[in-house]
């Protein structure tokens, strides 16, 4: 303990998650006139985001998993009840440490960027800054700033650098979103004024009402409990993004520049799945286990759906931006699963679809910056003149189906077993999603990487490069060594899921208890 | 005459400035008979001690204000903090949209005595009317200010558009007046007082307000609606946004809705506080009609003064959340949003006013195509600054509708909260299509800015204000605005507002 406290004491917390914020503001300094400048400019970038991670690294080393509760706590009076209050625990660190390790390898995807170099920095910088607040937030008001900032580089990044029908797609990601999140705002303020604190930690041991109440002739029968679920569960699924509410996703993914749509699949998306975890289920758990039912009807469509839709995509990022969204369907099909396996399965799948996602837009950025274009029919047989990325690929195409030995088996097969522990039906639709996954990421490679080079355009095309190379590497070694060794990222976030499946099943049964007092003194009256 | 000193002492500020205000008059009209040369001197020296003036008297209200609430003249006049927030808002934003607007008057030989002696006549009147506490004396002092800014919303005498936009918002403010005294009238009728003390025990006594009382009060807040550019009684907004000059259109924007505001607020709360839940419904109509106008009227508009018009009628539907929420809360959510409302205004006009292109004023939403190229401080500053008005967070104007949906929801409005914010969506539509304006659209011909360092450092200021006003440490933690709010709110003479059931 006394050499974690130093964390707490000298807001290391609050540094790691503001520096990127302070590195944007000396990038205002920087002069971008001249040629030279704009390296200079990225070097900058890079060597901040760099010092970043490691200034991350000791929150790993010292966090303690066997520790209950939160970790590294800073805490300050803030604006009213509001307090400015930071934290870590099992669930949390793990998209901190992501987030952190991703940055570098996007800023090094950036390279190539020569419009407006300083401000693509600047924006980036600022949403790392933002990102992390929201995993390391202990205040629900401040999670919501940081969660609702992010939109705001985001929309630069896809209006500014983006492609052709870049505007359209940055307003739909914007407002998508903004609709989203203002009722989970609403049902903040209701729960501040309810429970008289915006401390999230408080909160989840705040226990709000779940007698059935009556609106418009509708019965909830979890209540206010219901109400509020829903509108976090608005904010969260369109994030997640869930389906029938993630048409933003494919036309931001597929008009963002490589580097947006790294981040944006590898760690914007998680923060849905985090707000579940970190949210619904604690502090709603009667109206979560309701709802489950719902959630899971959701998922099932969504992994089903969308991976058939997925299969007849001819643009490459818009196949990976569906892809998503059926992986998303295991996230969220695991969490509201309610048991151990589930929710591992689902911390693991988010950790490991980082990884993945985020290399698989990489791979598709390299591609895009040779030919520019990532239409499917444009290529073939890559294989031929680019052995090192049909290899990368191949690995990536693999670990996106699921196959053992790679992080993506671990996650998907643990979030089947906690769902198949719920629901079998739901457990044996979810599982084709397997099977399609494989078929599209197949189809998808075969186009692209083997068979004849019939287009007289790609004779050319170049091999990765060693920038290139080294970008992919820590991606490849993570996925690999996650799927032979998952307990490393398991074991942080396992002791934090029972602590908080614990409270969960508890206010579940007692709801329950209540319940059923009420059916059996029912007949009394 | 002991009292009538003690009087005297409790209007300093007023009596500063009405003073000042008279001598320059006198001033102006021996000094500008004479060439166009005297004219632009006269003009010019007037205009520089009329900001002096605005500043001395702000400073006054600051330092004399001491912390307790008085009366003067009989309980007509009241002095406490609410008032003095307001006056503070309303001295501070005028004196600063003077120092602005000078550059553009001087370029548009504009630079007359007698408008800022107009200006300092208007800014009297808001501060009586925040301090109004009678039916007449709130009528003295919304009159001096509407009769001022009829006039000085017509001084491009030679522009079609300016003499238009005077004439329609003296046509229609005489009718909203008109609305107001009839609504006064019946309440003077009902309750047989003007005094807000005495009304506000005459409400209290009875059970529900009768019919007639109801009736007074309806007529009274749609005049105010008309003050505060309220949905539906907004009309004259877009136009005279339109057509005044751009320094006259950013004054409309800031002081008047402050004074507006408070004194909409005060003359709700204190005679008829015990009757809030009566007149909620009123406040929420007007709220969430204002809020919706202001959002999907503002869409399709393609010129920036009369979207800032339709921006300004939606904030006032959210401020208007807050007064509809009632009672000390809902006040102070209201005054802390006008201030950032205030804030943010005055940041965006600084940069409005600088906007040109061929020696003449730019008012084009696409004039601004490629500014993130061009002028990418500027610009900057301006995105910022959008993003705070469409209510993003981390930025100031978050923390504006912050307050006002949490005092709705905290007084069982949630639903109210809820348009809220899907209104704010709606319009968070065209502050972002500026920002895309900006820095998506290829630059055309460049637009030229004008201005000089006032103007640059005041929207740097004011951007950088809606990033740092949130720090939590002092001295930034909000700059104090929700304490002030706080003390404001708590100054008025809420009776009767027992507070929300079930809370």
């Amino acid at each position: 303990m006394s050499d974690a406290s130093f964390i707490s004491e000298y807001h290391w917390l609050t540094f790691v998650t503001f520096l990127p914020l302070a590195g944007a503001a000396l990038l205002l300094l920087f002069s971008d006139s001249e040629e030279g400048d704009q390296l200079q400019i990225k070097r900058f970038a890079l060597g901040v985001t760099v010092v970043v991670f490691i200034a991350s690294i000791p929150l790993l080393m010292l966090f303690d998993p066997t520790q209950q509760g939160y970790q590294f706590i800073e805490e300050t009076e803030w604006l009213g009840l509001l307090k400015y209050k930071l934290g870590v625990d099992g669930i949390s660190l793990p998209f901190v440490m992501l987030t952190t390790f991703l940055m570098p390898l996007t800023i090094l995807a950036s390279w190539g960027v020569s419009k407006r170099v300083k401000e693509y920095m600047i924006a980036f910088l600022v949403l790392e800054t933002l990102m992390i607040g929201v995993f390391v937030a202990l205040d629900m008001i401040l999670f919501y700033l940081f969660f609702e900032g992010g939109l705001i580089p985001m929309f630069l990044i896809i209006g500014v650098w983006g492609g052709k029908d870049r505007i359209y797609a940055s307003f739909k990601f914007f407002l998508y979103t903004l609709l989203g999140s203002v009722l989970m705002l609403i049902a903040m303020l209701w729960m501040i004024n309810e429970a008289g604190t915006s401390d999230i930690v408080q909160l989840q041991e705040y226990t709000f009402s779940s007698t059935p109440i009556e609106i418009l002739g509708l019965t909830l029968p979890a209540g206010m409990q219901t109400l509020l679920w829903l509108a976090f569960f608005a904010s969260f699924a369109v994030k997640m993004p869930m389906w029938p509410v993630h048409t933003w996703l494919p036309d931001a993914h597929v008009q963002a520049p490589t580097a947006g749509s790294v981040i944006l699949a590898a760690v914007l998306l998680k923060m849905g799945g985090y707000g579940f975890l970190r949210f619904s289920l604690p502090m709603f758990p009667v109206a979560s286990d309701q709802m489950a039912t719902f959630v899971f009807t959701l998922s099932v469509i969504a992994i089903i759906y969308t991976s058939l839709v997925a299969l007849v995509q001819e643009d490459i990022k818009k196949l990976i931006a569906y892809s998503s969204v059926a992986h998303m369907g295991y996230v969220t099909m695991g969490i509201f699963a309610g048991n151990q396996q589930g929710v591992d399965g689902a911390m693991f799948q988010m950790i490991s679809h980082g990884f993945i996602s985020g290399a698989l837009f990489l791979l598709v950025g390299v591609i895009y910056d040779r030919m520019h274009t990532r239409d499917i029919g444009f290529y073939g047989g890559l294989a031929i003149r680019m052995p090192i990325y049909a290899t990368v690929m191949g690995l990536f195409a693999m670990a996106n189906v699921g196959l053992p030995g790679t992080s993506g088996f671990v996650g998907e097969i643990l979030a089947l077993t906690g769902t198949f522990q719920a629901s079998t039906w739901v457990a044996l639709f979810a599982t084709t999603g397997v099977i399609l996954s494989a078929a599209y990421m197949l189809y998808m490679y075969r186009q692209v990487v083997l068979g004849e080079m019939t287009n007289p355009k790609l004779a050319e095309i170049t091999d990765m490069n060693g920038r290139e190379v080294f970008i992919i590497a820590p991606l490849v070694i993570g996925t690999l060594l996650l799927g032979v060794q998952p307990g490393l990222v398991m074991d942080i976030f396992a002791p934090a899921v029972e602590h908080l499946l614990d409270g969960y099943d508890s206010a579940v049964a007692a709801a329950q208890g209540v319940m059923d007092t009420a059916a059996h003194s029912a007949p009394a009256h | 005459m002991s009292t009538l000193y003690a009087d005297l002492a409790i209007v300093r500020p007023e009596i500063v400035l009405a003073i000042g205000a008279m001598i320059l008059l006198v001033l102006g009209v021996f000094r500008a008979a004479g060439d166009a040369q005297a004219e632009a001197t006269t003009g010019r020296l007037v205009y520089a001690v009329s900001i002096f003036l605005l500043l001395a008297t702000g400073l006054i209200v600051i330092v004399y204000g001491g912390g307790e609430t008085r009366e003067a003249f009989g309980g007509m006049f009241v002095d406490d903090a609410f008032a003095r927030y307001a006056k503070v808002l309303i001295l501070f934003s005028a004196a600063l949209i003077m120092i602005l607007g000078l550059e553009y008057l001087a370029r548009n030989n504009m630079m007359k005595f007698e408008y800022p002696i107009i200006i300092l006549f208007a800014v009297i009147g808001m501060m009586m009317m925040v301090s109004a506490n009678d039916l007449l004396s709130l009528y003295m002092g919304l009159e001096l200010q509407s009769l001022s800014l009829y006039i000085i919303a017509a001084f491009r005498r030679d522009s079609v558009r300016s003499t238009e936009a005077g004439l329609k918002y003296f046509v229609l403010g005489a009718l909203s007046s008109g609305l107001l005294l009839y609504g006064m009238s019946l309440v003077y009728g009902f309750t047989g007082s003007t005094s807000f003390d005495a009304i506000a025990q005459a409400v209290t006594g009875t059970e529900k307000m009768g019919v007639g009382l109801l009736f007074g009060l309806s007529f009274m807040a749609a005049g105010f609606a008309f003050k505060i550019s309220a949905a539906p009684f907004h009309m004259w907004t877009p136009d005279v946004y339109e057509g005044a000059p751009m320094p006259v259109t950013a004054l409309f924007a800031t002081a008047p809705k402050v004074a507006a505001g408070a004194m909409f607020a005060r003359a709700m709360v204190e005679p008829f506080g015990a009757g809030t839940d009566q007149w909620q419904q009123i406040l929420a109509f007007l709220a969430v009609a204002s809020m919706f106008l202001g959002a999907v009227a503002g869409i399709g508009q393609t010129n920036i003064k009369r979207l800032m018009a339709y921006s300004s009628i939606g904030h006032m539907g959210f401020a208007l959340v807050g007064l509809a929420a009632g009672g000390e809360k809902g006040v102070q959510a209201m005054l802390v949003y006008l201030a950032i409302y205030v804030a943010m205004n005055v940041g965006v006009f600084a940069f409005l006013l600088t906007m040109t292109r061929n020696g003449k004023q730019a008012v084009k939403i696409a004039d601004l195509a490629g500014l993130g190229t061009t002028h990418p401080a500027a610009a900057a500053c301006v995105a910022i600054l959008m993003f705070s008005l469409a209510g993003i967070p981390p930025l100031a104007g978050f923390f504006a509708k912050y307050f006002v949906l949490n005092a709705a929801v905290d007084a069982g409005l949630s639903w109210l909260a809820i348009a809220g914010v899907i209104a704010s969506v709606i319009s968070a539509f065209y502050y972002l299509r500026i920002v895309k304006v900006m820095y998506f659209d290829e630059a055309g011909e460049p637009l030229t800015i004008l201005g000089g360092a006032e103007h640059k450092v005041t929207w740097a200021v004011a951007a950088l204000l809606m990033l740092v006003a949130i720090f939590p440490f002092e001295p930034f933690n909000g700059l104090g605005t929700p304490e002030a709010a706080e003390r404001a709110a708590q100054s008025l003479d809420i009776i009767g507002h027992a507070g929300v059931p079930g809370h």
